[in-house]
């Protein structure tokens, strides 16, 4: 799964692209981990806008992400959330313990 | 068991880079009952949840054999089966409990649950050592014809 980095004023925004399964969670984990401890964000925003697919890996990969702003003090938003996902994220229960805009 | 349709059968190995191919083989049996976007996007999730199930629990430590058949039933059924001869689940009600998983940082447990929630009937049989079997139903809304 690719992703591009964007920072400023210490929001890191993380745009993905493609499909959110098992095979790409690991890689994308890493990456998530790599560029939070670059960045040091108070914010970490997830736009989903070109997720053209996304499974229960996704929420571990949100959760890993929700833990490591929270140890930094910071949040985690996600953005531009398509409906598919949106779907996964609201039967999972998700979307009540992370702003989903 | 209500009169079969149309069915295929696809065997495959339990490698991560198949969950994709499983989800797009699923849309491609799926287009014959026209289902909506929405239905779509369940019936790609909740095969690719079952085949992660299987890679990921069923053969933890090597590569085996998965089975995924598909078929049509009367009354715009679809069922989708997804079977290994991997480890087996001493447990089934723990291991479709939200949140329960064996599999550490990298999964949430919710797989089960999404299943759930996205297909009518999620029936779950498994035989510690032998493998598992998943069969997951859902009916397709039939919609009037444009006519286009």
């Amino acid at each position: 799964m690719e992703v591009s980095t964007a920072c400023r004023e210490r929001t890191l925004t993380l745009t993905l692209h493609g499909e959110l399964d098992h095979h790409g969670a690991k890689g994308l984990m890493d990456k998530v981990d790599r560029e939070i401890e670059a960045a040091l964000p108070l914010q970490l925003v997830m736009d989903m806008k070109n997720v053209s697919f996304m499974d229960s890996s996704g929420i571990a990969v949100v959760m890993r992400g929700r833990q490591r702003m929270r140890e930094l003090g910071g949040t985690l938003a996600l953005v531009h959330v398509p409906t598919q996902p949106k779907k996964v994220f609201d039967a999972s229960g998700i979307s009540r313990i992370v702003t989903i805009e | 068991m209500r009169r079969t349709e149309n069915y295929v059968k696809i065997e495959f190995l339990s490698r991560s880079s198949n969950e994709g191919f499983a989800r797009v083989a699923a849309s491609g049996f799926a287009a014959q009952l026209d289902p909506t976007l929405d239905e779509l996007g369940d019936i790609r999730t909740s095969v690719s949840e079952a085949v992660t199930n299987a890679i990921v629990h069923a053969y933890p430590d090597q590569l085996g054999r998965i089975l995924l058949k598909m078929r049509v039933a009367e009354g715009n059924i679809l069922e989708l089966t997804v079977r290994d001869w991997g480890r087996g689940i001493e447990n089934v009600e723990q291991a479709r409990q939200p949140l329960y998983t064996t599999g550490g940082a990298e999964r949430s447990g919710m797989g089960f649950t999404i299943m759930e929630s996205f297909m009518d009937r999620v029936h779950v049989k498994s035989v510690p050592g032998k493998g598992t079997t998943v069969v997951m139903r859902k009916r397709i809304a039939t919609r009037a014809k444009t006519g286009r």
